[in-house]
């Protein structure tokens, strides 16, 4: 168990939802205007559910034979040029990377977005040994710009507005602050990066992918800044979480045509990029990164978290990512996701992250490789409540939990008995003031006949709390 | 770095100690169903969704006086195909050359309807950075060379022959200030597509390189 301090999302959700009348609604809009479009891709896609499934069992496929084709990429990207070397944790990938730097004389360097890299807390690690960071992906260097972690796995500052930015800009890069167009803002960062990219002697990058088969690792942007980076500095360094292991070629079709639709709605990101080795007169190193992975995939009820791609789709339909604000978790990862990876990181520090959800299931609909992330949650309540951690919970007026959580079985025949009243449970959660600050700053809207609440309460009042 | 090594070992025995008991199978990819568009249609109405322009050019000429029409101020052309000569050649040089390229030609091996995406390697870019510096990029791509969707294009590339190889799908574009799209982030800030076969080059034998007859000679 940590020493840090329990994140508090609900606290943390409320001062993002009362800040302002601006921030949520936009944030909240963006996100499900992306997952429209997701929507639309999905649907026009026959074997779009075929394609989540054969996704999913490729992916259990490599975790259960993950030691295999790990060592498959290692001996094929070895072949091809590449140095691997291996992290048992965050502090050593960050001596690794750290060493390669020193080695190589390099004092400033630019990287492109890597949740890996933000995972290990990389950039403070560096900076703290003279060796200074620049973020290129104009989202994260927003965030960079303005001491913040990013808020969303692929938009990492979607809780901005065009305002902020302009004044951040203003104050960090000297520009006019009144000037908020987003095609001036985005110029600003890409002529501030070029003769940056130009004059470093290293380029960082991650890895969506990992093909065992060829020893090929895979990059996937927009705005082409892991390809300048990989392509114009003499060195390379690739930090790759070994789950991203997949073992064929021909896999990739698969995740590619479902990566960039679930993320944002689009075919493919503009770039997707293959490294197999060093580019002509270049130097690349791969990082593969364990950072409490292979006791994850030791959790029964929990590896299948290990199959994640990173599409953010979770919480772009996320009712309550959307309202909260990615920050508001926390932690590295934020949304469905994060509530079930974060404690595997640090059980006692995220132990409010599980209650942080409606349980609407919307996120394990849209998964692209078909994670159980709802049912997971819900797993994570029950470690939570076994654990004690539950002094938290019972403030969010989630008091009934502790019975509950501890009998999931319970929970799913609820479910069922309760499924006309489910669609409206979310709504019912989020907008009901007395119960959740979510919906503190909103109307009470038309709740149904029966809501799941009500049910619950009716055929469960034994063991109900006090505080209801 | 000596604790490598070690941590090598420590990883792969967690991972075996942690593997799930039941194995699972590697699925089968079946091949789909295709839309019954035409791939270039198709190709082209996807290119254009992704900010990319396609054009139909009949001739080298006509492919060079379009390229002059786009970029009337382009002062650096390099040119990495054999039918344009532009004002330079991509050659096997330092990356950091091709700094001040206003406009970048390349030819795509394929294109990949689905997305609107063109496959572009090491070998076709001779230079990495020549996709990703210049200011504009012109892509051929001969119309005759579409795929339908990923799974074909993978069965297309060969990533155990480059060391680099990229799907492009349409110029540099980012949407992280208020979801705005914008185009040119930090890659090209334009993307435009000739469909032109190559050329039929005279095959001249490697001896008499040096006497190469003119087109149309
Ligand atoms: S859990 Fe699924 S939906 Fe969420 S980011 Fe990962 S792959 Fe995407």
């Amino acid at each position: 168990m940590s020493n840090a301090k329990q994140v508090d999302p609900a606290k943390a959700a409320e001062l993002f939802i009362i800040h302002d009348q601006i921030h949520e609604p936009m944030h909240d809009r963006f996100l499900w205007g992306t997952m429209q479009r997701r929507d639309a891709e999905a649907a026009a896609i026959p074997e779009w559910e075929e394609l989540r499934e054969i996704a999913s069992k490729i992916k259990e496929h490599t975790l259960t034979h993950l030691d295999h084709y790990l060592e498959e990429f290692e001996a094929n990207a070895t072949k091809r040029g590449a140095h691997v070397h291996w992290a048992l944790d965050a502090a050593e990938h960050n001596e690794i990377v750290h060493s390669i730097l020193k080695d190589h004389g390099v004092k400033e360097m630019i990287k492109s977005k890597s949740m890996l890299q933000e995972e290990c807390h990389m950039t403070p690690f560096l900076e703290n040994r003279g060796i200074k960071v620049i973020e290129s992906d104009l989202g994260e260097r927003i965030q960079q710009l303005d001491g913040q972690p990013p808020s969303h796995i692929v938009f990492p500052a979607i809780h901005k507005t065009r305002k902020d930015v302009a004044q951040l800009f203003a104050r960090t890069v000297g520009t006019d602050p009144n000037n908020d167009d987003p095609h001036l803002l985005t110029e600003v960062i890409r002529n501030n990066a070029r003769p940056r990219f130009l004059a470093t002697g290293a380029g960082m990058t991650g890895g969506n992918f990992a093909i065992a088969e060829t020893g090929t690792f895979m990059v996937c942007t927009n705005e082409g800044n892991a390809d300048i980076g990989a392509s114009v500095p003499p060195l390379h360094i690739a930090s790759i979480g070994i789950e991203k292991l997949i073992p064929r070629v021909e896999d990739m079709g698969v995740f590619l045509r479902l990566l960039a639709r679930s993320a944002e709605g689009s075919p493919l990101t503009q770039y997707s990029s293959h490294f197999s080795g060093p580019r002509k007169g270049g130097e690349l190193h791969i990082v593969l990164v364990d950072n409490g992975r292979s006791r994850r995939l030791g959790m029964a009820d929990f590896w299948h978290s290990l199959k994640c791609i990173r599409c953010g789709a979770c919480m772009n339909t996320c009712p309550v990512y959307r309202r909260s604000g990615g920050l508001s978790y926390g932690a590295t990862y934020s949304g469905p996701i994060g509530v079930i990876l974060d404690p595997t990181f640090d059980e006692f520090k995220y132990s409010e992250l599980p209650f942080h959800s409606t349980l609407c299931g919307s996120c394990s609909d849209v998964c692209p490789v078909k994670i159980d992330i709802s049912d997971q949650i819900l797993k994570w309540r029950r470690v939570m409540a076994e654990r004690g951690y539950l002094p938290l919970v019972k403030r969010m007026s989630f008091a009934v939990a502790g019975h509950v959580l501890g009998h999931p079985e319970e929970y799913h025949a609820m479910e069922k008995v309760a499924a006309p009243a489910m669609d409206y449970a979310p709504h019912f959660l989020l907008y009901n003031r007395s119960l959740n600050p979510w919906g503190r700053s909103r109307e009470l809207p038309q709740i149904a006949k029966q809501t799941f609440r009500d049910w619950y309460l009716a055929n469960r009042s034994e063991h109900a709390d006090d505080e209801q | 770095m000596q604790t490598t090594n070690s941590s090598r070992e420590t990883i792969l025995g967690a991972i075996r100690n942690s593997l799930p008991k039941d194995k699972v199978e590697h699925p089968r990819i079946p091949h789909f169903q295709r839309s019954g568009e035409r791939l270039k249609t198709e190709f082209e109405r996807h290119l254009q969704e992704a900010g990319g322009v396609a054009h139909d050019v009949a001739t080298v000429a006509e492919a060079e006086a379009r390229l002059m029409t786009l970029h009337p101020g382009a002062k650096v052309i390099c040119s990495a195909v054999p039918e344009i000569a532009g004002t330079r050649r991509a050659e096997d040089r330092d990356p950091h050359e091709f700094a001040d390229v206003d406009v970048g030609i390349v030819r795509a091996l394929f294109g990949v309807a689905e997305s609107g995406a063109v496959w572009l390697t090491q070998e076709d870019l001779v230079v990495d950075a020549l996709a990703f510096l210049s200011q504009h990029l012109i892509v051929l791509l001969d119309p005759e060379q579409i795929v339908s969707d990923m799974h074909e294009a993978y069965r297309r590339v060969r990533l155990d022959e480059t060391a680099f190889g990229c799907f492009m799908m349409g110029p540099s574009a980012t949407a992280d200030v208020e979801a705005t799209l914008v185009h040119g982030a930090q890659g090209a800030r334009s993307l435009n597509l000739f469909f032109l076969p190559p050329a039929q080059m005279p095959v001249v034998p490697a001896s008499t390189k040096t006497s190469r007859p003119e087109p149309g000679a």
